[in-house]
């Protein structure tokens, strides 16, 4: 039987990352939600990616027009650049289940 | 403590047409409008019209935030409005953002806000000194993101953020089922709220605006008709600023002296006429007469055919004598044909103003405004026709309109009541008498002028149209046609054996007068005779006496003398 290939073939958690993952996060200034974010995004790198991994984060208060490239509304917003395609999550990340799946590191449960 | 004084909203114009009208000025000034109207009602145009009208027109930069359109669709939709998106851009007073989400794009993991809206808005206003921003279809902001808490939150912000910054916006979104717009927004703006509908009325589809809300200003609370054409977003307010027009008191020639001379010298510049009748009465014939008579005065005129080709009607025309294509040659006469049911009555309005732009007439005729009324409601018609002499009068534009009546009806009900609306109402009617029928023109009503309330008979002969009085019957009938012809005979003839009559009567008394001097004369004759001999017998006697008195005198002398010569 023939069942169709899901569309975005992901690895098994288990697997290690076969390159380095860009991953940027955009935050705006100091507050709560971006640092949270901040400390959440390495937490689960550290935890899924094992080291395979390169964290930029933009302050879009000091660096405003950065915001266009990626199209970036809400803040926090992480953006996996790679490796492709390019995926967004949003968000403080404190809900690890939704920034795997958005990551592409879990996958989407079937309902 | 003296309070401060109560300041005037003030307004911010939108340069779009009768929009400023009928708002009393325009949008609040650094406030959000919402803007709520179903696909394809015009938002993004009028949201477009808004910042390229404040930037050409008022020297306010704007930004314009699309979150559906691109800006390569944004620039083709105004393509033909004649607006220079490049150049504005070029020159900083125009930012173009396009923020199209897509939802499948991103997960939400987290709590989190649109600071980036923020950031990428205020940059765009800080880099153009915008004044004006207009965010288009915000419903895809709702739509992109899931958790309508925060975005309920984040959407007050903003609208309070632009408050801050006194920057007037405009926000549109689609209609909802239940509420004004999709996601209950007018919670949010409650200074001023405009809905947009475009419906199908009779088969034609028909724009309304509406200001549902306006929080500190006289508005017109009315649904407005509005037009999307070549020219961009038009706003008809049904009346101008009160009906204030200026009053002319010339005299204008309908081009048919006896009709002139039942109007008492002819109608009043700049007003309306009405000359309705059933079909074939001669309706288009007396609205060629006038244009006629304005293009040999050299006034240009306006003609809108709405039933037949322009061709036709010329032709038919020149049959009763007039040559209506050498106006039309010397660019005096233009005719527009249009078929009513080809669009909807604002675009028909919209057409007669850029018309009336265009060409400056001082007559149009609108041959016949009954067209109009196939297939859409008599109130949107006279409505419509109230503007249409709104526009008229305004410009000092002398109309007629021809109307066709129903031949059952009463003569005097006219389908589209409009007869109340104009200033004189010429009734045609046929009249049906002795196996012929024939056409008969009452002046039913001329505001201002005194007028002949009689009938008279309207012929269309080669020569255009003649009008003569009509007969009486001996029993008060009216004739017409070959019956007055002959009515007119036998008066003729009356008139004639009157006067025989009369001739040979005073032949007679000339006699009789003739014979009865001869008779004085003969009478006189005699007398003079008769006076005469016996003045001659008084003269002899005379003289008789006399002689004998002097012959008895000489003898008594003698006498005594020879009584002296005897002693």
């Amino acid at each position: 039987m023939n069942l169709p290939k899901p569309a975005n073939p992901i690895q098994p958690p288990e697997t290690k990352p076969s390159s380095n993952w860009l991953l940027r996060l955009y935050i705006a200034g100091q507050t709560p939600k971006s640092l949270a974010a901040i400390s959440n995004l390495h937490r689960i790198c550290e935890e899924h990616l094992a080291g395979k991994f390169h964290i930029e984060v933009i302050d879009l208060l000091e660096k405003p027009q950065l915001a266009e490239g990626d199209k970036i509304i809400a803040i926090p917003t992480l953006v996996r650049r790679l490796p492709a395609p390019i995926r967004k999550i949003i968000g403080d990340l404190s809900d690890t289940e939704k920034t795997l799946i958005g990551l592409q590191l879990k996958p989407k449960q079937d309902i | 403590m003296t309070t401060a004084p109560l300041q005037a909203l003030e307004k911010c114009p939108t340069g779009i047409v009768g929009f400023d009208e009928i708002s009393t000025g325009g949008l609040p000034r650094g406030r959000p409008t919402l803007l709520a109207g179903q696909a394809g009602s015009g938002k993004t145009l009028f949201a477009l019209e808004f910042v390229l009208h404040g930037i050409e027109q008022y020297g306010e930069p704007g930004v314009f935030v699309s979150f559906e359109e691109s800006p390569e669709e944004l620039a083709t939709n105004i393509a033909s409005i004649g607006f220079d998106l490049e150049r504005h851009q070029h020159e900083n007073t125009l930012r173009i953002l396009h923020l199209d989400i897509d939802p499948s794009d991103m997960i939400e993991a987290g709590e989190y806000d649109l600071e980036g809206l923020f950031l990428r808005l205020g940059a765009a206003i800080d880099a153009t000194g915008a004044r004006r921003i207009a965010l288009d279809a915000v419903e895809n902001l709702f739509s992109a993101f899931t958790d309508l808490r925060i975005l309920r939150a984040e959407f007050r912000r903003l609208m309070n953020w632009l408050k801050d910054k006194g920057i007037t916006a405009v926000i549109t979104t689609e209609r909802g089922n239940n509420t004004l717009s999709r996601h209950g927004l007018e919670e949010y703006i409650a200074d001023c709220v405009v809905a947009l509908d475009n419906r199908i009325d009779g088969q034609l589809a028909t724009r309304r605006l509406r200001i549902v809300k306006y929080r500190g200003s006289a508005h017109g609370s009315d649904e407005y008709p509005f037009i999307l054409d070549q020219h961009g977003f038009s706003v008809m307010p049904i009346t101008s600023a009160g009906l204030s027009y200026p009053v002319i008191t010339e005299r204008m020639s309908t081009g048919v002296e006896t009709l002139d001379a039942m109007l008492s010298g002819g109608v009043f510049r700049g007003s309306s006429l009405l000359v309705s009748g059933t079909s074939g009465t001669g309706k288009s014939s007396t609205a060629a007469h006038m244009i006629d008579a304005a293009c040999r005065r050299g006034e240009s005129s306006l003609y809108l055919a709405l039933e037949e080709s322009p061709d036709q009607i010329m032709r038919n025309m020149s049959s009763i004598g007039f040559d209506l294509a050498q106006h039309v040659a010397s660019g005096l006469l233009h005719f527009h044909a249009a078929r009513p049911t080809a669009s909807g009555l604002e675009n028909h309005l919209a057409t007669l103003v850029g018309l009336v732009n265009t060409f400056a007439p001082r007559v149009v005729v609108i041959d016949p405004i009954t067209a109009f009324n196939t297939g859409t409601d008599d109130e949107l018609v006279k409505t419509m026709l109230i503007r249409a002499v709104d526009l008229f009068k305004s410009h000092g534009i002398t109309s007629l309109f021809t109307a066709l009546t129903n031949g059952g009806d009463a003569p005097e009900s006219t389908s589209v009541a409009i007869s109340s609306l104009v200033d004189v109402w010429l009734l045609l009617r046929n009249l049906e008498a002795a196996g012929e029928r024939t056409r008969g023109l009452y002046v039913c009503k001329a505001r201002g002028i005194a007028h002949s309330n009689q009938i008279r008979e309207f012929l269309l002969t080669h020569t255009g149209i003649k009008l003569v009085d009509v007969l009486l019957d001996t029993d008060g009938k009216i004739l017409t046609g070959s019956a007055r012809l002959m009515r007119q005979k036998q008066l003729e003839c009356a008139v004639k054996a009157r006067t025989t009559d009369s001739a040979r009567r005073r032949e007679v008394l000339e006699k009789k007068r003739h014979a009865l001097e001869a008779k004085i004369a003969a009478m006189r004759a005699d007398y003079d005779n008769e006076i005469y001999s016996l003045e001659a017998e008084l003269e002899r006697e005379d003289a008789h006496a006399e002689l004998a008195d002097r012959t008895f005198s000489s003898l008594a002398i003698r006498r005594s003398r020879v009584n002296l010569d005897d002693a």
